[in-house]
């Protein structure tokens, strides 16, 4: 494939003498160079540069069915249902019809992922505000070298588990895709909820769902 | 006036430094790409806004839309220790050099009666082998064994790891070498399918799961 280019050669089959080549070789490059870039080519389109990210949750650990355990009582907590592609949700503790709290039986609202009116993303940043506040301080310090990145750190931590922090609980309907869960845990992530408690739908808020259907 | 003389013949450019360049970036994408194992399943991740890399040492459970369950461990030695602890419990026995070949491999899903076939099968074709996945129901967990063998392996693997690292010098993170647990859903699994998965790790009391997703952009506010 290389070609050796001689110039000035050519003329010792006339004289006797041997005379050494004159001149500069030239080595014909392109087929390496195609070759080069063809490679090259290859690379660039088969390489992928981003390695799949994770999205930690923490399950709640699994509560021993013989032993009769209450579910803690959770302060500022909200809940989202999710159902076959509709989220709702509802503030505060669950009041059954036949047993309403102060402000009467729950009821589910409905939410979307939009970014506007009634979506997932304006609900948390209201409710959610004390924290978003608070971590918005926090951060201005960091980046002020106020404190130190491990004291943010834990400070955020702690900030997330406040008694003003919202809570919330994860319920889901038979037919709910996990891209909808994986969507709500996003919104949550991006609100900085730090209590996050995927549980099971009760008869009751089966029974209200049903009836949004 | 003169005239201005034409160069005649070819003009030649000199190429090396472009030549130089072009085998500069092919060894850099040579270096830098890492392929992919085949999969016997097709993922598509929902997106997050999470940034974290995926981890070293992992154990993958794999879902796919009609919610089949797949598994891998990351790691080759871990996968041989827990491979023969899984025949050993259920009296299925493959050749030596089978074993060998599974510890190479990525994601499989089948059930322990069909490994043998599974493992017969032309690794091109293992892709579309007939299987219902790994079974999660109650009266035959098999998912729970393979978790907590393969967890019980990749601990050990990953405290040896730990060992060497600790003996090279330098302050090594015994966090960082722990198993970590991965979640692999289809946007379209139905989070039921996905539930019975998850209880079987909390019924083994891992109850730090990780969801693969891919990336998104932060909302800005």
């Amino acid at each position: 494939m290389a070609q050796i280019a001689e110039s000035g050669g050519g003329d010792h089959g006339k004289k006797g003498k041997k005379r050494a080549k004159k001149g500069s070789t030239h080595v014909d490059m392109t087929p390496m160079v195609d070759l080069a870039f063809l490679l090259l080519t290859f690379f660039v389109l088969t390489s992928t540069f981003s390695k799949p990210k994770v999205l930690p949750l923490n399950y709640p650990a699994k509560i021993d069915k013989r032993k009769d355990v209450k579910p803690p009582k959770v302060n500022n907590a909200a809940t989202f249902v999710l159902a076959d592609d509709k989220v709702y949700y509802y503030r505060g503790e669950f009041y059954p019809k036949s047993r309403p709290g102060a402000n009467g039986p729950t009821e589910l609202q409905e939410a979307n992922f939009g970014s506007g009116e009634n979506s997932v993303r304006k609900l948390l940043a209201s409710w959610n505000e004390y924290v978003i506040k608070n971590k918005a301080i926090l951060q201005k310090q960091l980046d002020k070298k106020q404190i130190a990145d491990s004291t943010f750190e834990r400070k955020l931590d702690e900030l997330t588990v406040d008694r003003e922090a919202v809570k919330v609980l994860i319920k889901t309907d038979d037919k709910a895709l996990c891209k909808s869960f994986i969507d709500l845990v996003d919104e949550l992530k991006i609100a900085n909820v730090g209590v996050i408690a995927p549980t099971e739908l009760s008869p009751g808020e089966k029974e209200l769902l049903k009836d949004k259907n | 006036m003169p005239k201005i003389k034409m160069p005649k013949g070819t003009p030649s450019i000199d190429m090396t430094p472009m030549v130089d360049l072009a085998f500069l970036l092919v060894t850099f994408f040579m270096l830098t790409a890492s392929f992919r194992n085949a999969e016997p399943v097709t993922v598509e991740t929902p997106s997050s806004i999470s940034d974290k890399i995926i981890p070293e040492n992992v154990l993958m459970v794999t879902l796919d839309k009609d919610g089949r369950v797949f598994f891998n461990l990351s790691n080759a030695e871990a996968r041989k220790e827990m491979l023969n602890n899984m025949l050993k419990k259920y009296k299925v026995s493959l050749t030596e050099e089978q074993v060998e070949e599974f510890s190479f491999m990525s994601t499989f899903g089948c059930t322990m009666q069909e490994l043998p076939a599974y493992m017969r099968t032309d690794a091109a074709k293992r892709a579309s082998f007939p299987t219902e996945g790994i079974p999660t129901d109650s009266t035959k967990n098999e998912l729970l064994d393979w978790i907590s063998f393969a967890a019980a392996a990749a601990g050990n693997t990953g405290r040896t790891a730990f060992e060497e690292a600790k003996a090279k010098g330098g302050e090594p993170k015994m966090e960082d070498f722990k198993p970590k647990f991965i979640l692999r859903v289809d946007s379209k699994t139905l989070y039921k399918d996905a539930a019975i998965v998850i209880d079987v790790f909390r019924e083994l009391n891992l109850n730090n799961l990780n969801f693969v997703t891919s990336a998104e952009a932060i909302p800005v506010n």
